[in-house]
């Protein structure tokens, strides 16, 4: 009996090792199958992250570019009163001088389409190399001006003219006159520093990122000085001389359910006691900031907390251990080490600052604004919502303009980002 | 010599002193060993404190001290002195409370969440749990060196500078590197490091690290320094140099030594106290603990079968 128990065990019992060896194979392919679905997921967000660049370069960077058209200026003193010079009519002395170009076009409706060759900013430069120089008045200076958007969606190759005639947007005629100047070497394509300089417009080719981008910097910088300190002060608190108790144990909730709450709630919020109930003034950046800061501030505290919890306690023991009161070891010892997880998380709360823009919407930053702003309580917009309002526009050179003004912002997170990792870098210390 | 010791536990807490000190002159006596041979041991279910605890003049003394972390017991009634220019090792086996009750001896264990003591340690005379009293003069006076080397990820001369410099010791530039070139001196580390003071402590060597530790403690010319374990990462010939280190300084300071090693115990150590289980179960002299041991757990323990 008990010999056959045994030798029944022995067919049956294998080696461990055999065991190990026939389960082997299927642990490696599990293994690979693993690793294949990772790089499968990376493979696919990396292509999603450049279809997306793809596009938006591609739409946008044409923007960069802006079709310019040479005129010979007759600086008429006839046209230039120089009591007057302000004043004085120079959309009057952009069209005699398309006249004189094109002296066979005749009646009212042709000149009125040749006139529409040039920007309406024409004019405005004429006027400014006037006032800056009175002197060129009665001389006769070639000038290269911003084409109208249309020409310059025509130069850039975006509507074909193979359409009727009534369903574009340039006549006949006007691409005669196109070809001609084009003919001349009128026409040419110049590097877009309006786009740069200038705030928003209704015409696209006057249109320009500046205004946004120095209201998301008054609005930013708000929101930096408050929420910064604010934080970084309530995270100390919290972390290293609050008792625990029920009390801090609530407002930990609180804070990662804050973190969480929609931006627009935020906006709503700001709406009703900013500007309603302290009467602070509609799309000023102070405002923005303010709404900004409190979206970000719970950010930066769970950021900062997360910072001054992974400084070593051995540290804190050593601070403690030579007499050092609670505050010394917090501001010598603890603060440096955990500043460039504080600084990290501040700047990602501030990157997701400069997006946002449903906040906004709700405080009045949505406004259509021309003016570069010049302070915190000046009407501004942002580089988001600025994207969102010619996103809306129907003119087809808004388009590239929505995209170009995307890679502006993206520029800024990126340099956000990047400032962010050098100062972790910088400040980082090893233990 | 039969040493055969039963010492009551005091009932109430003022008369520790007096009961321990009876216990001196029970010492001397023949025990009575009802017909066996050589030395009669306390029994392991008894957990009272065998030896005697006191010593004239003393610098530091712990009466009836019961330390608790929330519900847990982690010392129970401990009554022992610690002399000027001694050192005085605790020894006993991991989760036997000797790192707890060496804790409470600077109030470091404040900061430890649901720790609760209750007893009396004073130094020189004076309760160090008196509400009244300020920790921070209390750790200046006396000072730790932890368990793992835990130098200030800053420079070395800034390691040794900082204590003095928060107390405000020393004003000017000249005295400040005064203190720093002693305090290394005095903890063998001068000659290593004095090309190297701007360099960050963090990159100096395991045995390096501790003695800067040290040197750190000592900056503040603390009375009494207290070492949890400081050899316990190091390898044999740092934790030589570290001994060496120990004895040289037990001229100046009164140190108090906690430690996993027997040897280390016996070699740096004139009195030896040994901690199970949250109780003070032995102290006496350390030879007499390393040769005679008269409780059955700390025989065990020295000759090995535990811990």
């Amino acid at each position: 009996m008990n010999k056959d128990d045994s030798k029944a065990n022995k067919k049956v019992e294998k080696r461990t090792i055999d065991i190990v060896h026939q389960g082997l194979a299927k642990r490696y392919r599990a293994e690979g199958r693993f690793k294949f679905y990772g790089l499968a997921a990376i493979v696919m967000s990396l292509l999603c992250l450049a279809i997306l660049f793809i596009s938006i370069v591609g739409n946008g960077y044409k923007a960069f570019r802006q079709t310019y058209v040479e005129l010979e200026v007759f600086f008429d003193p006839a046209i230039l009163d120089h009591e007057n010079l302000s004043a004085a009519n120079y959309s009057g002395l952009v069209k005699s001088t398309l006249r004189k170009m094109f002296p066979e076009v005749k009646g009212r409706s042709e000149k009125r389409e040749l006139y529409k060759l040039v920007s309406p900013g024409a004019a405005f430069q004429l006027r400014k190399m006037v006032l800056k120089d009175p002197e060129i008045i009665g001389r006769s200076i070639s000038v290269w001006v911003p084409a109208d958007d249309d020409v310059d969606m025509l130069i850039k190759g975006y509507f074909s003219t193979d359409a009727a005639e009534n369903a574009r947007r340039l006549s006949d005629k006007q691409l005669a006159w196109i070809e001609q100047l084009r003919e001349q070497g009128k026409v040419k394509k110049k590097f877009n520093t309006t786009f740069f300089t200038a705030g928003d417009s209704r015409e696209p080719e006057l249109a320009g990122i500046w205004g946004a981008a120095v209201g998301s910097f008054f609005a930013l910088l708000v929101t930096l000085l408050l929420s910064f300190p604010i934080g970084v002060a309530a995270a100390v608190y919290l972390e290293e001389f609050a008792p625990k108790n029920r009390w801090t144990d609530l407002i930990e909730v609180n804070i990662n359910n804050l973190a969480a709450v929609p931006s627009i709630v935020f906006g709503l919020l700001g709406l009703a006691v900013f500007l309603n109930f302290f009467g602070f003034p509609r799309s000023a950046p102070l405002v923005g900031g303010m709404v900004l800061s409190l979206m970000t501030l719970p950010i930066i505290i769970i950021a900062s907390r997360a910072a001054l919890q992974s400084v070593p306690p051995s540290i804190r023991e050593g601070a403690l251990g030579v007499g050092a009161s609670k505050m010394q070891m917090v501001v010598h010892h603890v603060l440096p080490l955990a500043l460039p997880g504080m600084l990290t998380g501040t700047i990602i709360g501030m990157a997701r600052a400069l997006g946002e823009t449903a906040p906004l919407l709700m405080i009045g930053m949505v406004a259509f604004i021309v003016d570069i702003p010049r302070g915190f309580t000046d009407p501004a917009t942002v580089l988001p919502v600025q994207i969102y309002l010619w996103a809306d526009s129907p003119e087809r050179a808004f388009v590239e303009r929505t995209s170009a003004a995307i890679m502006v912002l993206l520029a800024f997170l990126m340099l956000m980002n990047a400032a962010a990792i050098v100062l972790r870098k910088k400040f980082e210390k090893r233990w | 010599m039969v040493f055969a010791l039963l010492p009551k536990k005091s009932p109430n807490r003022d008369g520790g002193e007096v009961e321990i000190e009876k216990d001196l002159r029970v010492e001397d006596m023949e025990a009575t060993p009802s017909g066996q041979d050589g030395p009669v041991l306390v029994s392991r279910e008894n957990r009272q404190t065998v030896g005697v605890g006191t010593v004239e003049n003393p610098r530091m003394t712990c009466r009836n001290v019961d330390i608790y972390y929330g519900d847990n017991h982690a010392i129970k009634n401990v009554s022992l002195d610690i002399g000027r220019n001694e050192v005085i090792a605790m020894i006993g086996p991991s989760g036997c409370g000797k790192s707890t009750f060496l804790r409470c001896l600077n109030r470091m264990n404040d900061t430890i969440e649901g720790c609760r003591i209750t007893g009396e340690i004073t130094l020189d005379g004076i309760n160090i749990y008196d509400p009244k009293i300020d920790v921070v003069p209390l750790r200046a006076q006396v000072g730790m060196v932890f368990q793992k080397p835990n130098p200030f990820p800053k420079s070395i001369y800034d390691n040794i500078a900082y204590g003095p410099k928060i107390h405000g010791l020393k004003g000017s530039k000249s005295a400040l590197d005064e203190i720093v070139e002693t305090s290394l001196k005095k903890a063998g580390l001068w000659n290593e490091v004095k090309d190297r003071l701007d360099k960050p402590g963090t990159g100096l060597s395991g045995g390096q690290q501790q003695r800067l530790c040290i040197a750190r403690t000592i900056a503040v010319n603390p009375e009494v320094i207290l070492m949890d374990e400081p050899c316990s990462a190091l390898d044999p010939i740092a934790t030589a140099v570290i001994e060496d280190l120990i004895d040289e300084l037990r001229e100046q300071y009164t140190i108090v030594i906690v430690t996993h090693s027997m040897q280390q115990a016996s070699r740096v150590s004139q009195r030896t106290a040994y901690f199970h289980l949250g109780d003070l179960i032995e102290i006496g002299p350390t030879e007499v603990i390393f040769t005679n041991p008269r409780h059955e757990l700390t025989q065990d323990y020295i000759t090995g079968r535990f811990g």
